[in-house]
């Protein structure tokens, strides 16, 4: 028998403000505990929440992006339950009313393109953060109560686990370049909860759902999922009955664990929020959203792959965060040669943060350094050994490449007439090696430029005196 | 809506509350005049009027996104009963959603 799946997937990403949803309580990753939760966030009677402007701006450009159709009138809900991450015994969401509806985003999975639908999308506050402790205690931190979250529901359009990763991959680089969320799984600025059901292949009706929750990668994902279809097929196959259940992926043995079966449906007692007013949101805002929004990564790779004549893989490892791609454009803004400017953060700017485990906002590298940089390079001001020399200045210093090669006299030197005698006298002085040329070793030529380097200390134009050698080697 | 011993006895467990048996009842005929009052409502013709979410007299307010310290940890640990480095400190719950 042929079982067809349905995947869906809820995803939350934490949006990036300074300031909570529905409290002014900052927002730091890694504060400590209970530093920053105020009485609203505390739940305390008499508070009244009041809804941050960002959050909606931010959730804003992840509907743009995804296509989805824009509520011009939402309302936020309560949803009521019990646990001690949420003094308030209920969470603020967008249960009848969600931001926006009917988006889309495309997939390719081997070479064929798909659009997978979003059904919905809301914003929300976050709980705060449990620790259980093995002594029979939990222990609570309300830092994180009040963090704004945006969740994206697909429509069950996926079919397969591939299709789920490529899914994931696509959705966490539309949200990470509208800069709306950190997109970072492993600091839970973006959390996975996914569900799959199987049904013989040509019955109409889904077959029975089941969850998993809190993946820790997009691997685990694809990993879960394909166990789980292979299991749920043996299960239907041997005559038994799929339960409505969430399970949990161990990976140490890349198996599927149930964790719990469910009785009936959630009651969560959704109602309108009385604290809130509702929120009208104006065409000319979306309108405004609209223009500001970043360029996706998407136009950035066809950018820099046709017009830029850069490699795909180069425009896809500058692609990996916004704020590469950003300090690119910004370098190739400020005159810099792409492939060379492509070239210097894929390797030099790269290895450097990674040998000082730091972020490129924590270096004093700025676009217009990088650019003033390669302009000395590519007019033949500096040679690329030099530059190395400027580079570790100005990354480490923040210092102006111009001032720095002016200020050590590190100029190349590329006039003939300097460098003429001193070639000719070069040649004078090692006659083995006039020898050794005639005899066909090239690597001659190489040991004098050498010794053109040592006296001009490195600055020497190594084309101009390679030039210059081979003319004068030629004419002995 | 016909309000059951059933419906509050589901309602108690949503709320967490424990009632003795003979309660019920009790709770039950109350909870009945509660909705059969609110019921009244439904005798007004509301078709094509839209739902009433919020009773208030504005809309769109927002708070410009401005991170202010209003209480610090120590004033706020002050209400909790127990606590550790910190972190408030509660029996250990596992299972978090068990009305789903």
């Amino acid at each position: 028998m042929n079982f067809k799946s349905t995947i869906g997937f809820e995803v939350h990403f934490e949006l990036k403000t300074k300031s909570k949803i529905f409290s002014p309580s900052p927002v730091t990753y890694g504060a400590e505990p209970n530093s920053e939760a105020n009485v609203i966030d505390w739940g305390y009677p008499g508070v009244l929440p009041t809804v941050n402007k960002e959050v909606y701006r931010l959730g804003l450009m992840v509907a743009l992006a995804t296509h989805s159709e824009i509520s011009m009138r939402t309302h936020f809900d309560r949803k009521n339950y019990y646990y001690p991450d949420s003094p308030k015994a209920y969470q603020i969401t967008q249960f009848f009313e969600p931001l926006a509806r009917n988006g889309y985003v495309e997939i390719e999975v081997n070479g064929k393109k798909k659009r997978i639908g979003i059904h919905e999308m809301h914003i929300e506050e976050d709980a705060g953060k449990n620790t259980h402790g093995t002594n029979g205690f939990s222990y609570v931190d309300l830092n994180r109560q009040g963090v704004p979250l945006l969740e994206v529901v697909s429509e069950p359009d996926i079919e397969t686990p591939e299709e789920g990763y490529a899914y994931l991959e696509k959705l966490r680089k539309i949200v990470q370049f509208t800069g709306a969320s950190d997109v970072k799984m492993e600091e839970g600025s973006m959390r996975v909860d996914t569900n799959i059901s199987i049904r013989p292949a040509g019955q109409k009706e889904l077959g029975t759902k089941v969850e998993m929750k809190n993946l820790n990668s997009f691997e685990h994902v694809r990993l879960s999922l394909a166990y789980e279809q292979k299991r749920q097929e043996q299960v239907l196959l041997s005559g038994g009955r799929i339960q409505v259940s969430t399970r949990r992926f161990d990976e140490a043995t890349g198996k599927t664990v149930l964790e719990r079966v469910k009785e009936g449906a959630a009651d969560y007692r959704y109602f309108p929020e009385p604290d809130i007013a509702p929120y009208h949101i104006q065409q000319k805002w979306v309108d405004e959203i609209k223009e500001q929004l970043p360029k996706s990564a998407e136009e950035r790779f066809n950018q820099y792959t046709n017009e830029f004549g850069i490699t795909e893989y180069d425009a896809n490892v500058l692609l990996a965060t916004k704020e590469t791609s950003d300090f690119f454009d910004q370098t190739v803004a400020a005159g810099a040669d792409p492939q060379m400017a492509a070239n210097w953060l894929n390797t030099q700017v790269n290895g450097y943060l990674n040998d000082q485990r730091v972020e490129l906002a924590d270096v004093k590298l700025t676009p217009a350094n990088l650019a003033e940089m390669i302009k000395l390079i590519k007019d033949g001001t500096i040679s690329s050994k030099i530059a190395k020399k400027v580079f570790a200045e100005t990354i480490a210093n923040g210092t102006s490449p111009k001032e720095f090669v002016e200020k050590h006299g590190l100029v190349q030197l590329s006039d003939e007439s300097v460098l003429g005698p001193m070639v000719k006298e070069i040649v004078d002085n090692n006659p083995q090696s006039v020898e050794d040329f005639k005899n066909g070793k090239d690597r001659a030529i190489g040991f004098l430029v050498g010794q053109i380097m040592k006296q001009t200390k490195g600055q020497a134009n190594p084309v101009v005196v390679n030039k210059l050698l081979k003319a004068e080697l030629q004419s002995r | 809506m016909k309000i059951t011993e059933e419906t509050i006895k589901h309602v108690a467990e949503l709320s967490r509350l424990e009632f003795k048996e003979d309660e019920i009842g009790g709770f039950t005929a109350q909870m009945s005049d509660i909705i059969k009052m609110a019921e009244q409502l439904s005798a007004v013709d509301t078709t094509g009027v839209p739902e009433t979410v919020q009773i208030v007299d504005r809309d769109t307010t927002f708070r410009e996104d401005k991170p202010e310290h209003w209480q610090d940890r120590d004033t706020m640990l002050k209400n909790v009963p127990e606590k550790a480095n910190g972190y408030i400190k509660v029996p250990v719950i596992i299972n978090k959603d068990d009305n789903d």
